[in-house]
């Protein structure tokens, strides 16, 4: 791209390249404007929301619908907004997705670096785990969390977004390791480093690219978990997708849109700042060995 | 530093065979030199030595030693990669460390070591760096002192040159060489180029399609290859071999080449084969033994010359001997000219014969 701007002749804004940059902005605009409008109506008042259009921005600021939304906006029948399940979604996230990323480290090590007969026919099996729907897996789940005990409770939800995550962490590690030379293991085999001792101090610092796009992709995943949620963990336990859920849903009284947008800017809240802080590192891991050098 | 001996060590995957009982023995101090083209194991049994890879059948003994069971981290053995295999999330003072701490080396003595280190290999203006901060000659150099520090039994090397240019390998070559005479170190280093093994080795193991196709010093092996093979692999231009039959002369056997000439038979030659009339051989004559001036001891023979190649120091010909083409290095300032058939002296003293048949020295 860089070098097609630093032809020589190209640096002035020709028609075509004005038209081009048009047409991004707009787009840019087009995708941005859900969440201008998210934010916009969750500062105004629901008065304001009833007499004003859409689209425009708030008359009087208010953060009224954001506390609302945070400690006392009902869900379902409890009034008490979605504080509590938001730290259900992250003791539910947080856990999971170091687990799953740490298990699927250690099958990609296994995997590369100490290759047994069928190692790459097993991947392959778990490959096939990536294309499984959620829908799919509901009821083996249930009836197995039901015999482990774990039926309604976070760590069911952790157990179960470890499994279902394992195949792309998995996918994700075994990739990037089998570019690693598996010299450096037998190095500090001779060296005299032992299975973990390898892992931890020679394969897993060398894998932070890999590190942030497995956390995202499966923070992400995770954090944003309805189905998975709804059906393993109702009630007081639920993740703050199915409390959102369970708060603009509500058929009786008054639908609260400022208090429904600030709720929901509250669960996409996360998984903003996780894109924000290592998104540019998401792009750079996912292209990592698809090109030399 | 310590003895080595590799007895009838077989190398099996399933059906195939890399490695078809190899004997090798070398003491103390030596520099073993496994040399032979891609696939033919020398990777594979450098691999089996230092405890990577299995034994199939037969034994490993270092200093008498059985290790056929043991750990590579119980074997007491340092190897230097082709990749150099640095670990890249460490500093080159960490990467030397790396083996001590795994050890239980208390800090003070590690840092004493890598400092002697670093001051035999100098580089100890490199040691905070990071790997991906180093040129290639200065990770090889790290990657022997990764090796050095500890001290090990014996030296393995994977073919550590092959990732360096042309000049940086030629120097690297001369400072193994040295540290090597420095050390008394045992060394067993693994190489498909012919140069390197002559340069460096005391002991040579020719190897082809896991087979040892011979074990000596770099002369024994240039001198007097076991067979065609290790003729044609080892020396750069190859030995020339010319098919003749032997026949008997006044004096004795002669060689008789396709076109008739009849070259005498020295070096032992003459006795063995006596009375052996017909046997059809290979005269295998090195380039330098093919010459433009005559001596007394050489036999003359009017060849034609097809094309000459001067290269500095000398003029390499290119000749039709036996109905063959044959290459000669002559001196630089050799006046023969292409196209014209100018007299050869042949140093049959240096001849070696080939069975044409089993291919193998006679």
């Amino acid at each position: 791209m860089s070098a097609v701007a630093e032809l020589p002749g190209s640096r002035r804004l020709s028609a075509g390249r004005f038209l081009i940059y048009t047409v991004l902005i707009l787009f840019a605009a087009f995708y941005l404007l859900p969440l201008f409008v998210m934010v916009s109506t969750s500062l105004k008042s629901l008065d304001e929301i009833r007499a004003g259009n859409l689209l425009d921005l708030p008359q009087a600021i208010t953060f009224e619908p954001w506390i609302r939304a945070w400690s006392s906006a009902c869900v379902g029948i409890e009034c008490v907004g979605v504080k509590g399940y938001f730290f259900n979604s992250i003791r539910m996230a947080i856990p999971a997705v170091l687990i799953s990323t740490l298990l699927g480290a250690l099958n990609g090590y296994v995997l590369t670096k100490w290759k047994f007969k069928g190692a790459d026919l097993l991947f392959t099996l778990m490959l096939f785990g990536c294309f499984i729907p959620f829908q799919i897996v509901l009821i083996p789940m249930a009836y197995i969390l039901g015999k482990l005990g774990l039926t309604g409770s976070i760590t069911g939800l952790v157990v179960v977004h470890v499994t279902y995550g394992l195949c792309f962490t998995t996918l994700f590690f075994r990739n990037y390791y089998a570019a690693l030379p598996d010299e450096l293991v037998k190095a500090a085999m001779i060296d005299g480093a032992g299975f973990f001792r390898i892992f931890f101090r020679i394969l897993l610092p060398c894998s932070i690219p890999i590190i942030v796009v497995t956390v995202i992709w499966q923070f992400t995943n995770i954090w944003n978990d309805f189905l998975f949620g709804v059906t393993f963990a109702p009630g007081g336990g639920a993740p703050i997708t199915v409390a959102l859920n369970n708060i603009v849903n509500t058929s009786t009284g008054v639908k609260e849109y400022n208090v429904h947008m600030a709720a929901a800017i509250y669960a996409a809240l996360p998984t903003l700042l996780v894109y924000i802080l290592a998104g540019r590192y998401f792009v750079r891991g996912l292209m990592a060995g698809s090109v030399k050098g | 530093m310590a003895s080595l001996t590799i007895r009838n060590v077989w190398k099996r995957y399933e059906q195939l065979e890399i490695l078809k009982g190899v004997d090798i023995a070398i003491d103390d101090g030596e520099f073993l030199v496994l040399v032979g083209p891609s696939g033919c194991g020398k990777s594979t049994l450098l691999n089996m030595i230092a405890g990577l890879d299995t034994i199939s059948e037969g034994d490993i003994l270092i200093d008498g030693e059985r290790v056929n069971d043991k750990h590579p981290k119980d074997r007491d053995i340092a190897m230097v990669f082709q990749s150099y295999a640095l670990y890249p999330n460490m500093n080159v003072e960490q990467n030397i460390a790396f083996g001590m701490e795994m050890r239980g080396v208390p800090k003070p003595e590690r840092d004493k070591a890598i400092a002697e280190v670093a001051k035999l290999l100098q580089m100890e203006h490199l040691l905070k760096r990071k790997p991906s901060q180093l040129s290639g000659g200065q990770r090889q150099r790290v990657a022997m002192g990764r090796a050095l520090v500890r001290n090990p039994k014996i030296f393995l090397f994977d073919e550590p040159l092959s990732n360096l240019d042309a000049k940086l390998r030629v120097d690297m070559r001369t400072e193994i060489k040295k540290l090597h005479q420095r050390l008394k170190a045992t060394i067993v280093y693994v190489t498909h180029d012919q140069i390197e093994a002559m340069t460096l080795a005391t002991r040579i193991a020719v190897m082809k399609s896991g087979v040892l196709q011979q074990l000596g010093t770099p002369a024994e092996v240039y001198n007097r290859p076991a067979n065609t093979f290790v003729a044609q692999f080892i020396g750069s231009p190859s030995m020339n071999l010319v098919p003749g039959t032997v026949v008997d002369g006044a004096d004795g056997p002669l060689v008789k080449l396709e076109d008739g000439a009849a070259l005498p038979l020295l070096n032992g030659y003459q006795e063995r084969l006596r009375g052996q009339s017909g046997r059809a051989v290979l005269l295998g004559l090195r380039p330098e033994h093919i010459g433009d001036a005559v001596t007394d001891s050489q036999t003359a023979l009017d060849c034609p010359v097809l094309v000459t190649e001067p290269t500095g120091p000398e003029t390499m010909a290119v000749i039709r001997l036996g109905n063959q083409e044959v290459t000669a290095r002559l001196r630089a300032d050799s006046e023969v000219q292409s196209g014209q058939t100018s007299r050869f002296g042949i140093d049959m003293a240096k001849a070696v014969l080939f069975d044409r048949q089993s291919e193998e020295r006679l």
